[in-house]
């Protein structure tokens, strides 16, 4: 923005003689917003590789990561699993009234089995993970911030990259494939209780059925890929509570934030990561 | 004898006395935005020394705090911490320093996670790790007594207690890690006259028995006169004049005349 060349393109008239309020305007916008984003890209980037060297140079927080790893793990699992239980029977419902229109009715435990394991677990989980955990990391570190906890934190000569940022990160990172299984088991479990309770299948024949012919590619790749989504989640809810301003508004907007761009990302990388999987793990 | 500064003039690196300042700040600047906050700012403390920095609202002197504690980095100057430039120091450099260094803040910060005994105990956890979780225990119960704070207040949130009380639980833990340099931010501020002068009370014994080079920042003249060994005015970014009660009740500067009168 300082740049005199910059200024100088900015302030080019559109015709001459004319006075031209309004794309100037507009101009000044776009360019504003485009600044905006790359500034918040460039930020971004410094506070990662911060937490990045800070993470791998002791001493270590273990203490504040099993606290870390309760608050995201163990404190999660009853939503996720309620979240992975409800996308079960909704597959379950819709897998069985659109094979049965094919004449396929015998394909639907491989299908509710791959379409929990593959797709909606992991996207659900890293969703529902990022609402709950994405706002309560924003907002607990933007309160911190704006009552200059962290800055006591500093001036404790305890590095808040590390001691916040890191252990939080690493637990979502550690956590969400391990959430991401009980969604998964919880998805598959009431999804065969919705079909059994309309036609007799075991729960030994489900499972036979939907697993065979399973593979490694075919299950741990996208259980794995969710440590994408943890870092994904960790990363941008500490990058935006830790530089709130603001007051009780700037809370607010971290929390804001956090979810809505944690999800936002999330989805994104899902699309590279699909196309990963299916190139590396054919 | 006072001494009253222009922009000019750069502190000397020797105090009068002779003896070297544990803390040196040396013709610092320090600008956001467009606003200019410190202008040409020099100052020094010694050993053992109480200096307070008075001012008006807004003229700088909680940056300035900050700066000495390197949570903010000068425009231009420096700032020397035992003789050492802290500015650009890397961020677990800079922490060997603060763990030589206590810092109160204006509201206290304490963790709101944490209780009270946590809250004290936080430095000692992380710089203290050979002491055992008793040793730590009678450190942290001493601390408390020493600020007034009995045993029954350890496992309280700091929701649940005062201002007044948060201040002490503020102050017993910049002195967890026995600091030679101690830096108060407006300790009176939001307190009742009464706690007011049961701080200013406090931080005497504490000057008096640990013999720290301290900083305290207020606008409240009584307790500066109560605390302080030499007080330093600052206006427009910079200092104004700086030596004793005395000195500032003889200074001809119309600002301080002003200031002493309306305090």
């Amino acid at each position: 923005m300082n740049d005199p060349g910059f200024t100088a393109v900015a302030n080019i008239r559109l015709l001459p003689g004319r006075p031209n309020g309004f794309m100037s305007v507009v101009r000044s916008s776009v360019i504003s917003r485009f600044n905006e984003f790359f500034e918040w890209f460039g930020t971004l980037g410094i506070f990662s590789w911060r937490v990045i060297k800070a993470a791998v140079t002791p001493p270590y927080e273990w203490r504040e990561l099993i606290r870390q790893l309760d608050e995201v793990g163990s404190k999660s699992l009853p939503l996720v699993a309620l979240a992975g239980s409800a996308i079960g029977v909704v597959i379950s419902l819709e897998a069985r009234y659109s094979l049965s229109r094919f004449g396929a009715k015998s394909m639907f435990p491989a299908t509710l089995v791959y379409s929990v394991v593959q797709v909606m677990g992991p996207v659900i989980t890293g969703l529902v993970v990022s609402g709950r955990v994405g706002a309560g990391i924003g907002a607990e570190l933007a309160s911190m911030k704006v009552t200059e906890q962290i800055d006591a934190i500093e001036a404790s000569a305890v590095n808040p990259y590390r001691f916040l940022a890191a252990t939080r990160i690493l637990a979502c990172i550690l956590m969400l494939p391990l959430l991401t299984l009980a969604a998964d088991a919880c998805g598959l479990l009431t999804g065969w209780f919705a079909q059994a309770m309309v036609e007799p299948l075991s729960f030994h024949q489900f499972i036979e059925s939907g697993f065979s012919g399973a593979t490694f590619n075919a299950f741990l790749p996208p259980t794995f890929k969710t440590t994408v989504y943890g870092l994904i989640i960790g990363l941008i809810a500490c990058f935006e509570g830790m530089r709130t301003s603001g007051g009780a508004a700037g809370v607010g907007r971290a929390a804001t934030n956090s979810v809505v761009l944690a999800s936002l990302f999330l989805i994104l990388a899902d699309v590279v990561l699909v196309k990963f999987i299916l190139v590396f793990f054919p | 004898m006072a001494i009253t500064y222009d922009s000019a003039i750069k502190q000397p690196s020797l105090k009068q006395d002779g003896s070297v300042p544990v803390v040196a700040v040396e013709s610092v600047h320090k600008t956001f935005g467009t606003h200019r906050v410190l202008n040409g700012i020099s100052l020094s403390v010694s050993p053992g020394e109480t200096l307070a920095v008075l001012g008006r609202s807004g003229t700088g002197k909680s940056v300035l705090l900050r700066l000495i504690i390197g949570l903010v980095d000068p425009d231009s100057g420096s700032v020397r911490i035992q003789g050492q430039d802290i500015a650009g120091l890397a961020l677990d450099q800079l922490g060997e320093i603060r763990k030589t260094m206590g810092f109160l803040f204006q509201h206290a910060a304490l963790y709101d996670s944490l209780t009270v005994a946590e809250n004290v105990a936080f430095p000692l956890t992380h710089h203290r790790r050979e002491m055992s979780k008793s040793e730590r225990d009678d450190w942290v119960g001493q601390l408390l007594a020493e600020v007034g704070l009995e045993r029954g207040d350890l496992e309280k949130m700091p929701s649940d207690i005062s201002g007044g009380m948060q201040k002490r639980v503020g102050l017993a833990r910049a002195l967890a890690l026995e600091p030679n340099i101690l830096l108060l931010d407006e300790p009176t501020a939001g307190l009742d006259p009464i706690s007011s002068g049961e701080i200013n009370e406090l931080i005497l014994k504490l000057q008096r028995e640990r013999q720290m080079a301290s900083i305290v920042v207020t606008h409240d003249l009584h307790s500066a006169r109560t605390i302080a060994d030499r007080l330093a005015l600052l206006s427009e970014g910079s200092v104004a004049i700086e030596g004793t009660f005395k000195d500032l009740q003889r200074s001809d500067l119309g600002f301080v005349k002003k200031f002493l009168e309306l305090s």
